[in-house]
């Protein structure tokens, strides 16, 4: 394993003291290890809070700042944070008027985030939740409710972030969140496996030569394993289940989120995104915004994510807002 | 008719943390067939940290299963923290007012433990996890008392039972967890945490077993 680390039961303590360090402007610590909440000044406003497991860097830690999310808890490596760092960062992020707890549907984070509202309401903390499910090849469109979260997950942060930041009450925030991740429809496609230190070898295998359409960001399997193609045609197998998922009219703005899942190089990013912009051409929809780089990765997996965000004039002027943090500043 | 004094908690936690930590490599092993191995590492660390925080107390059955669920749910993130924790907290509240437990509160106890697990998680039986060993247990028990037998007949009910839940596993197609990735090539082996759970009830009633005393009816 050709890892930078040092002990490998200890990563996620580790890389979170290195977070603390590099940024002090951006982490301050909170009363549990693995919650981060933002160092800048604290206004008025409801309270953003997103967790999941480790291993998605900059997710979800990156995601801290003005503009985004006021606290995040973590876990370990692909694994959900405990009930009691979210509780840590519900308190973290409460300002009294209430908690907006933005996170995707996995069975763990689903069943700690469930235990640590119930703390919370016992604190008199009001956290309202909504759960990501844009993965669209983790379940069909007529079953949403088992489809995982992924990058879509950074879109809704965005959304709910620049809401709360404009002074919405938790309702409006947590109905812009919703609206958001709604818009969204994302998909994965893996080249390679990912290895989590503490188990030194690959969690499952893609053979040379092949890849995996559909993957989840933790190698969740996909829904068609196929010789590995150009660019070009991965842009076009990638766009089209998205496509498919929702109706874009003629003219349609959408914001497109293409992320490199850990060891693909951004020059390929690039390079596939190219393609996808020309099949998006080909359909007349437009394309009002990018983000372009490693934004939701899954350790040192090859391969990217490529999330479509249908946009109206609501959607368009959070996401335009202005915002500061180690992965997004605009 | 048998009971077992309430007072005990202390003692029969430190068997069920006992039977956790020299299970520790045999769980991981288990999981790193078709999950990602670090079972058995998780349920120790979090059992571990009971046991240190109920050394040299002697708590009362709903003390120390309460401890234990905190612990677990501090301790261990992902999903078994809150299934396991879930689980012991709702044993802890059936058990609370109570000074001696006979047959009968025993089984409310695992019914409280099992309502608790359920109302935070959907998994069902068949989805080859811990419930798989945990709802045909239960259902053996109750079903041994209606039936009108003695306590330890009952209690080797619920071992047998959970041994034979455990064992449905190694043919199911995992549905939840890690291992779904796996599709068809998750069957033929345990699930980790369907191994664990059978670990946890079979030392239960042995623990429990052991300790019974006699009324005079």
């Amino acid at each position: 394993m050709q890892r930078i680390i040092n002990d490998p039961d200890n990563v996620v303590d580790d890389a979170v003291k290195g977070y603390r360090r590099a940024s002090p402007d951006l982490y301050a610590a909170t009363e549990h290890p693995r919650v981060l909440k933002f160092s800048g000044e604290t206004v008025d406003k409801v309270g953003v809070v997103t967790g999941g497991g480790s291993g998605h860097e900059p997710a979800f830690l990156g995601y801290i700042g003005e503009g985004l999310c006021d606290a995040v808890a973590i876990g370990e490596v692909f694994s959900s944070p405990t009930a009691d760092a979210f509780l840590e960062a519900f308190r973290a992020a409460n300002r009294g008027q209430g908690v907006a707890c933005l996170y995707g549907n996995y069975a763990g984070d689903n069943m700690n985030v469930k235990l640590a509202r119930q703390m919370a309401e016992m604190e008199g903390i009001d956290v309202q939740t909504v759960v990501a499910r844009d993965d669209v090849a983790s379940a069909p469109a007529d079953q949403r409710d088992k489809r995982r979260g992924v990058a879509g997950e950074i879109i809704m942060w965005k959304v709910g972030g620049a809401a709360a930041a404009r002074g919405e009450s938790l309702d409006e925030v947590i109905r812009l969140a919703q609206k958001a991740v709604d818009a969204c429809s994302s998909i994965g496609v893996g080249l390679s496996s990912c290895t989590i230190p503490a188990n030194g070898k690959p969690n499952f295998s893609i053979d040379p030569g092949m890849m995996e359409l559909g993957i989840g960001h933790h190698g969740e399997p996909g829904i068609e394993v196929a010789p590995l193609t150009d660019a070009d045609a991965m842009a076009s197998a990638m766009c089209g289940p998205i496509l498919a998922d929702r109706t874009f009219e003629n003219g349609s703005e959408v914001a497109v989120l293409l992320s490199g899942l850990g060891a693909t190089p951004v020059m390929e990013l690039n390079l596939l995104y190219s393609h996808v912009a020309d099949r998006l051409d080909a359909e007349g929809i437009k394309v009002h915004r990018t983000y372009i780089g490693n934004y939701f990765t899954s350790l040192d997996m090859m391969g990217a994510s490529l999330t479509v965000v249908k946009l109206d004039d609501e959607l368009k002027a959070l996401l335009d807002a202005p915002c500061r943090s180690l992965a997004m500043t605009q | 008719m048998q009971f077992l004094n309430a007072s005990n908690g202390t003692e029969i936690l430190d068997e069920l943390i006992g039977v956790i930590l020299e299970n520790r490599t045999y769980l991981s092993e288990v999981d790193g067939a078709i999950g990602d191995g670090d079972h058995g590492i998780n349920m120790a660390k979090g059992f571990r940290l009971c046991g240190e925080a109920i050394e040299g107390k002697q708590l009362s059955l709903h003390k120390a299963l309460s401890n234990l669920a905190t612990t677990l749910m501090g301790s261990i993130g992902g999903s078994m923290g809150p299934l396991y924790g879930s689980f012991f907290l709702g044993m802890a509240n059936a058990v609370k007012d109570k000074d001696t437990i006979d047959a009968k509160a025993f089984g409310d106890m695992l019914s409280g433990g099992q309502t608790a697990l359920q109302g935070i998680s959907d998994a069902q039986v068949g989805d080859k996890c811990l419930i798989d060993t945990l709802t045909p247990a239960i259902a053996a028990y109750q079903k041994a008392i209606e039936a009108g037998e003695s306590f330890p007949a009952a209690l080797q009910a619920l071992k047998t039972g959970a041994q034979q839940g455990r064992d449905s596993t190694k043919d199911l197609e995992a549905r939840i967890g890690r291992a779904s990735r796996l599709g068809e090539r998750s069957k033929g082996h345990l699930d980790a945490g369907a191994v664990s759970c059978c670990l946890l009830l079979t030392q239960l009633a042995d623990s429990t077993e052991s300790r019974l005393e006699t009324a005079a009816a």
